[in-house]
């Protein structure tokens, strides 16, 4: 099952390699992994996407508590929580697509960042599966560039992850 | 006053309370060994290959329970020391490696003998550290130490830069460390405890197996008075042999590969298993889903939660310090009113002791050719009542180390079980030897595994460690050629020890004392003479069967009770 994982860790050199390596050397997935620093300077927020059975969970937890720079570590999966994806797509957009597009921007609440003659670039935030279904829901081809950020995880109401 | 980083460094170890740091120089911890030069606190041993300064510190620390400390060089000093990082790392030993590196505006230059050190130990550590400003490192060899120590042990690594060690700043050493990431927890949860004991007490087939865990936590006489209390069987796993006395009527012997039958059968047929500082790895259980096969109950204390239920599902998990668990429990059962179904131990013994019955370490005491069992059954014998110390390397003859000498005491059983690692012997006999030098301190080893760290000799010769070394020579790898034997057709594929030197001669080459010993008859008297030179280094080079087998085996991927036995 797919889990996510927040993780708050010392803001030291290597602390992501560390994460990273023990999830390679002990052949747990990554879905995606974002990292950035919090407003406390010193802690960075990691979240992690995986999956797993609940015993492959457990240990990826234990293993992560484990490491001497996690202050802290939530499957936020366990309660009711938000997940949210940003994704930038750069499309065809000429000639009679281009109405199309827009459409079909809107209809996923995105938003049009870039524009030339032939192209579109659409912002698009949401869970990782609405991003999936925009893609989806466009036409063969008229897709010319993705990138997303991977997942950023929150918990529901007073589910707070803070040290 | 404003001192050097090199100068901090040697003040830190010193601070420490760092007897020995066992190294070899180079370039970029030059500064380092001219303070070392200066002073006279720490001492320094210098071993002939990293890889041995690292055993060398690792066994020091397996047998006096203090951090071992090692330094060595940039690049290839550190490669050659990542061996016996590992070989710590897997094993939880306390140790500091301080490891020199390029000059921190050199870093990413590919320098000379520049490597990037913490990314190639990252995973064979608990923890390393690149000290980047000077103001940092005395604070980061005490976190060194700290980490290193407390919790579930194991190797901490200090890449320091050269340019730091000659900078300046004042000396601090901090007192104390305090990691808001990092809290080891050292008391079991009480009603844990208390559910552990009323399964224990239903139990009807009772079983103990302790590990490594118990040596490492100081636990033994905690393991040893709740056993003896409830009158349990008790078995232990290679690394915790020692941890519970190996001559009590309770003990069962070491349990796994090449553990005894009634060990194995009992692990297999319990009803209730209580697993203490162990963890269930594929050397001990076999086959997990054939381990399954059995219903049972087991409750699990570590101090390492990730531990507990990695291999195997436990019903009663108990995160803490086992000697501190073991005491808990202990207190809770004198408190309590609950004590052990008598009736059902009663004939749970009587299983045992059939088990037991089958003999399953008998070799052949009337062969002409030396048995390697006899050996250490000798070497057993004539030290058991002295303050004697063994280790060994990795193959055959430490199984039949392992099985044949009796270990009452913690700490005085040294050898790599995690990673298995050839070539330690020697290293941890010097390092053992230093730690307790009035202790008699013998290495078994094999042709193979002796020369993979055979220029420790000199190192010996320098330091005069008056180290016993029992070679159990029959000119294979012996472990590699049983399982040619068993598992591939008896095809012998480069397990052949051909060309092999002199010991004697290259004994004596160094300055020590050589044997050769070819007959039966001959092993008591040269044991006895060897052990009563007392101030020399000598290696007996004992002409062993070379058909022997360790029995009994559980082959890869069998079950525990699917032993082939003799
Ligand atoms: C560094 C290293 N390389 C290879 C091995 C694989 N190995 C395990 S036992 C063994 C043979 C050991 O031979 P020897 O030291 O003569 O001991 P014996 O088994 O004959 O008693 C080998 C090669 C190992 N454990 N360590």
């Amino acid at each position: 099952m797919k889990h996510i994982i927040a993780l708050l860790l010392e803001n030291e050199a290597g602390a992501l390699s560390r994460v990273a390596g023990l999830f390679s050397a002990r052949g747990y997935n990554i879905e995606s992994l974002t990292v950035a620093p919090t407003e406390d300077p010193t802690l960075s927020r990691m979240t992690v996407v995986t999956t797993g059975s609940d015993e492959i969970i457990e240990q990826i937890t234990k293993q992560l508590n484990k490491l001497v720079d996690v202050v802290k570590v939530v499957d936020l999966s366990e309660g009711d929580h938000i997940e949210r994806e940003l994704m930038l797509v750069k499309v065809r957009a000429s000639g009679k697509d281009r109405e199309e597009m827009k459409r079909m921007a809107e209809i996923f609440r995105g938003r049009i960042i870039d524009v030339t003659d032939k192209t579109y670039t659409i912002e698009l935030t949401g869970t990782g599966q609405k991003l999936d279904a925009f893609l989806e829901a466009l036409e063969e081809g008229v897709v010319l560039e993705t990138v997303r950020t991977g997942a950023s995880g929150i918990g529901r109401g007073e589910r707070i992850l803070r040290i | 006053m404003e001192i050097t980083g090199a100068e901090i460094t040697v003040r830190c170890l010193a601070d420490e309370g760092v007897e020995y740091v066992f190294g070899y120089p180079g370039g970029a911890v030059l500064h380092l060994y001219d303070e070392l030069f200066k002073q006279d606190r720490v001492k320094h041993i210098l071993v002939r290959h990293e890889q041995a300064a690292v055993h060398a510190a690792d066994g020091y620390a397996r047998v006096s329970h203090r951090p071992g400390v090692c330094l060595v060089t940039s690049g290839p000093g550190v490669t050659n020391a990542v061996t016996g990082i590992a070989t710590a790392y897997m094993d939880s030993i306390p140790m500091v490696v301080l490891t020199g590196q390029v000059p921190t505006h050199a870093i990413g230059q590919d320098a000379f003998q520049e490597v990037d050190t913490v990314g190639i130990t990252r995973p064979c550590v608990k923890h390393n550290f690149l000290v980047k400003d000077v103001k940092d490192l005395a604070a980061t060899i005490k976190k060194a130490f700290y980490i290193a120590s407390t919790g579930r042990p194991g190797p901490v690594l200090v890449d320091i830069p050269k340019d730091v060690t000659t900078s300046r700043c004042e000396y601090v050493y901090p007192e104390s460390v305090h990691l808001r990431s990092y809290n080891p927890v050292v008391k079991g949860h009480s009603g844990q405890i208390k559910k552990a004991l009323s399964l224990l007490m239903e139990a009807k087939r009772p079983m103990i197996y302790a590990g490594g865990g118990i040596i490492l936590g100081e636990a033994a006489a905690e393991l040893t008075q709740f056993v003896r209390s409830l009158g349990f069987p008790c078995t232990n796993t290679l690394m915790g042999l020692g941890g519970f006395p190996a001559t009590d009527p309770q003990s069962l012997g070491m349990l796994g590969m090449h553990g005894t039958y009634e060990a194995n059968m009992a692990m297999q047929h319990c009803d209730v298993l209580l697993a203490v500082g162990a963890r269930f790895d594929d050397r001990v259980i076999g086959n997990p889903k054939h381990f399954f096969q059995e219903d049972r109950k087991i409750i699990h204390v570590d101090v390492d939660p990730s531990s507990i239920s990695k291999r195997v599902k436990v019903d009663v998990p108990i995160v803490g310090d086992v000697k501190d668990v073991l005491a808990e429990m202990s207190r809770q059962l004198a408190a309590g009113a609950l004590k052990p179904d008598v009736a059902a131990l009663k004939a749970w013994w009587t299983q045992i002791e059939l088990w037991k019955a089958r003999d399953c370490l008998k070799f052949d005491r009337t062969s002409a050719i030396i048995k390697p069992q006899m050996v250490v059954e000798t070497l057993y014998r004539l030290t058991k009542d002295s303050d004697t110390y063994i280790t060994s390397d990795v193959g055959q003859h430490q199984m039949w180390a392992a099985q044949f000498y009796k270990f009452d005491k913690p700490r005085r059983w040294i050898n790599s079980g995690g990673l298995g690692t050839m070539g330690v012997g020697l290293p941890y006999a010097m390092g053992a030897q230093l730690a307790h030098p009035d202790a008699n301190l013998v290495c078994i080893t094999g042709e193979a595994s002796i020369q993979m760290c055979i220029q420790e000799l000199s190192t010996c010769k320098q330091y005069r460690l008056p180290i016993k070394i029992v070679n159990l020579n029959n000119r294979y790898m012996g472990m590699v050629r049983q399982w040619q034997e068993f598992f591939h057709g008896n095809r012998y594929a480069e397990s052949y020890m051909d060309a092999l030197p002199d010991f004697v001669k290259l004994a004596e080459s160094y300055g020590h004392v050589g044997m050769r010993i070819e007959k039966p008859a001959d092993i008591e008297p040269a044991l006895k003479e060897a052990l009563a030179l007392k101030d020399q280094l000598v290696f007996m080079d004992f002409v062993t069967d070379q058909a022997e087998n360790v029995f009994p085996m559980v082959p890869g991927g069998k079950g525990l009770s699917e032993m082939i036995l003799v």
